[in-house]
């Protein structure tokens, strides 16, 4: 025990040795914290938008102040001119230009019926997606209410009536800001344990480590306890800062969220581990902590969801520990879940921290270079 | 005795020669050039998809007819949905605590009576809307459905629908609206941000570590020599994975390119370095691989992946994350790379980024070139 102790201690001033690794690990991630959380979202807001309008009457002139009234759009410009347009959205100037012929309110007076068309620049298909959305709300209204108006009133006899559970006004940070807190926490975790290893090896420092009367399981221990204290440390300061912060609700049980967060440390500083086992040299390590950090990312579900996967990436996603957590973290913060209805991440993650770190307490004797 | 030194092309391409043999000895170096980009490029071109498809609806009819028989249909006909029954709505809004699906569509008791006495009769939609994107997607999956369903109904009844205005939608540049049309194009710059970064930070940091970089400074190399000599062989690797990427891009993926391939890759080499000095410069700074590794994992991939446009919009971020947006080198990577493969050469949108690269080679430049000279000295 003492020895094991004693091992964390010098793993600790090897970290904090150099003060520039001690700035790395405290100030980077809790900035990126700041930025990312405002940066990262899905919501739109004023998408610039032009209007081609060949219409006179007045039911145009409606339909555009409710785009002008409208926080997700903003006009930038009035267009007289098909040949307007390509230049406007080739060079990125407006994302959509809405167009309304020139008997749009002559149609809509005789005939009830009318269209107008919208040209998107669909190069981000996600955006084009959810500004066709907004356009598409405002013209549900302005339909709704011209119909109300000219008698045609209640015809809409079926509504929908849209509920929605545990992001009621559906705001994308309060999904994406609990996914950085996995993502932070894993860099973080990554970064102290992925090199300890490996540069040990490479100044050949290890090898006195090995000679040594400790067994590898006291070794295992001391490296992984840097990883797990300053991955536990660096989470609870990311949760503070994102219930404080960014006013996100932290609705469910804490004590199901630290027991998360502790298996999900465990595993990132075992797999960090294993990484540094298997690589010779620390560029090696590094090279292996990014084989490993991007695909976890993109896995996880943290931007795109696992639902959307083919079948077959949907079951490497279960090797991902980060998959696990964000779960955990968006059902504690969200979704007020508590042990029970966790359950099954609980368990993988307790089995990859498991394996990951016998195996890398295997590596230490075994790997041969 | 002072005489000045000139560049010599023999002492370069010897230093070149002794950079190749350390990439080749170490293969992590041409892992990292080929097999990230490969792996990377496959996980997003088949795996990450922002559509919504099979969305777990369950529905919960109360009181099964014709008419709920009839809007039923309509969303298991659907390919967007993957329908599960539910005979009451505790059951399904217990299946939606436990996640196994992702929305509810309830009509009560009374739907059919009343739409037949021509009352209003609601559909009950709940989300989970945790993840509010996909919740926005399927809200308007649902709304498509029940117009096409309601469309169809009054049609039936000899009534046509009271929406007087319709949309036609033209969208330029991906018709399908698919994501991964966007998406691998932006991968593409992230690969090149974390290949180049990777490959000199951790390169030059270790001949600093072991002292050989002061042996190098003993030698008359002059210090263009030495950058030059650093960058050269990285260069040709990053730019051979780049190649490789696109490669993967257009024929594995289908994304059409439809810029000039000149035009790709003099932006490409132009980014390669910008990328490759980033790398040096944290070399330069930390001198070891510990923390030139530490701060590679932290600055490179996050930064790149979240602030560059490539997933999240960067009109819509506040006004000071768009101002930080700009240090990031990938960013102008990104609108150069999704305008030259989906929409062509567009030359306000490429000569704009291109500029702002060539900027921050000649700023990066200066200040690698300055850092080294202080060495020298």
């Amino acid at each position: 025990m003492r020895n094991i102790l004693a091992l964390a201690i010098k793993e600790f001033l090897a970290l904090f040795r150099d003060k520039r690794s001690l700035l790395v690990i405290i100030g980077p991630p809790i900035m990126q914290l700041v930025i990312f959380g405002f940066a990262a979202t899905y919501d739109l807001n004023h998408v610039p938008i032009a209007i081609y309008n060949q219409d006179e009457g007045e039911y145009s002139r409606d339909f555009i102040s409710q785009i002008a009234g409208s926080e997700n759009f903003t006009i930038i410009k009035s267009i007289d001119h098909d040949s307007e347009i390509p230049p406007l959205i080739n060079n990125r100037k407006a994302l959509l230009v809405v167009t309304i012929g020139p008997n749009f309110s002559a149609d809509l007076h005789r005939h009830h019926h009318a269209s107008i068309q919208a040209i998107l620049d669909g190069r981000n298909s996600n955006t084009a997606m959810i500004a066709m959305n907004y356009l598409r709300t405002i013209l549900f209204e302005f339909n709704q209410t011209w119909a109300q108006k000219h008698g045609l009133g209640s015809a809409l006899t079926v509504q929908l009536k849209m509920r929605s559970w545990y992001n009621e006004n559906l705001r994308s940070q309060w999904f994406i800001i609990p996914g950085i807190v996995g993502l932070l926490t894993l860099v973080v975790t990554l970064i102290v344990t992925s090199l300890s290893v490996a540069r040990e090896r490479e100044e050949g420092t290890f090898d006195q480590l090995l000679v040594t009367p400790m067994r590898p399981i006291e070794i295992l221990l001391g490296k992984a306890i840097p990883g797990v204290v300053i991955g536990l440390f660096e989470a609870s300061f990311i949760i503070v800062v994102a219930v404080t912060l960014f006013d996100i609700p932290l609705r469910g049980n804490i004590g199901a969220l630290y027991l998360g967060l502790v298996l999900f440390i465990l595993s990132a500083t075992g797999l960090g581990l294993m990484i540094s086992s298997i690589a010779v040299t620390q560029q090696q390590a590094v090279m292996g902590a990014f084989l490993f950090l991007v695909p976890a990312v993109i896995l996880s579900g943290f931007s795109t969801p696992i639902a959307n996967m083919p079948e077959a990436l949907q079951w490497l996603t279960l090797l991902d520990p980060l998959r696990y957590f964000l779960t955990i973290v968006r059902g504690v913060f969200l979704e007020g879940d508590s042990y029970a209805l966790l359950l099954n991440q609980y368990w993988p993650m307790a089995i990859i921290s498991f394996i990951s770190l016998a195996f890398a307490g295997w590596l230490f004797r075994h790997r041969m270079y | 005795m002072t005489h000045k030194q000139y560049p010599s092309l023999m002492r370069l391409s010897g230093l070149i020669r002794k950079e190749m043999w350390q990439i080749f000895r170490d293969p992590s170096s041409i892992g990292i050039a080929f097999l990230m980009p490969l792996l990377l490029l496959l996980l997003f071109g088949y795996g990450v998809s922002l559509d919504a498809k099979d969305i777990k609806l369950g529905i919960v009819i109360e009181n099964p007819d014709l008419t709920t028989q009839s809007l039923a249909g309509s969303f298991e006909r659907s390919d967007y949905f993957k329908p599960f029954p539910f005979s009451s709505i505790q059951e399904a809004q217990q299946a939606l605590r436990e996640r196994r699906i992702t929305s509810i569509l309830w009509l009560r008791n009374n739907f059919s009576e009343q739409l037949l006495s021509g009352q209003q009769a609601p559909i009950s939609v709940i989300i989970n809307a945790v993840d509010s994107n996909q919740a926005n997607i399927t809200k308007g999956y649902i709304q498509g459905v029940w117009l096409a369903w309601l469309t169809e109904y009054s049609a039936v009844q000899g009534k046509s629908l009271p929406l007087p205005v319709t949309l036609e939608q033209r969208v330029w540049f991906n018709p399908a609206l698919s994501s991964r049309m966007f998406l691998v194009p932006g991968i593409i710059a992230i690969i090149m941000t974390l290949i180049g970064s990777l490959l000199t930070a951790m390169v030059v940091a270790r001949e600093w570590e072991r002292g050989t970089m002061e042996a190098l400074m003993a030698t008359p190399l002059h210090i263009g020599e030495m950058l030059l000599g650093k960058l050269v062989p990285y260069f040709i690797l990053g730019m051979g994975g780049m190649l490789f990427s696109v490669a993967v891009a257009v024929w594995q993926f289908n994304v059409p390119l439809l810029g000039s391939l000149w035009i790709l890759i003099i932006s490409s080499a132009l980014f390669m370095l910008v990328a490759l000095l980033i790398g040096l410069l944290i070399s330069i700074l930390s001198k070891n691989q510990f923390v030139a590794g530490q701060i590679a994992i932290l600055v490179t991939f996050l930064p790149a992946f979240i602030l560059s446009g490539f997933l999240f919009d960067i009109n819509s971020m506040p006004i000071a994350i768009q101002f930080i947006t700009h240090i990031v080198p990938a960013r102008y990577f990104v609108a150069i790379l999704q305008t030259l493969f989906l929409a062509g050469d567009v030359w306000p949108v490429i000569l704009s980024n291109l500029a702002a690269l060539l900027i921050m080679f000649l700023f990066l430049f200066a200040i690698v070139w300055r850092k080294s000279y202080k060495r020298l000295d």
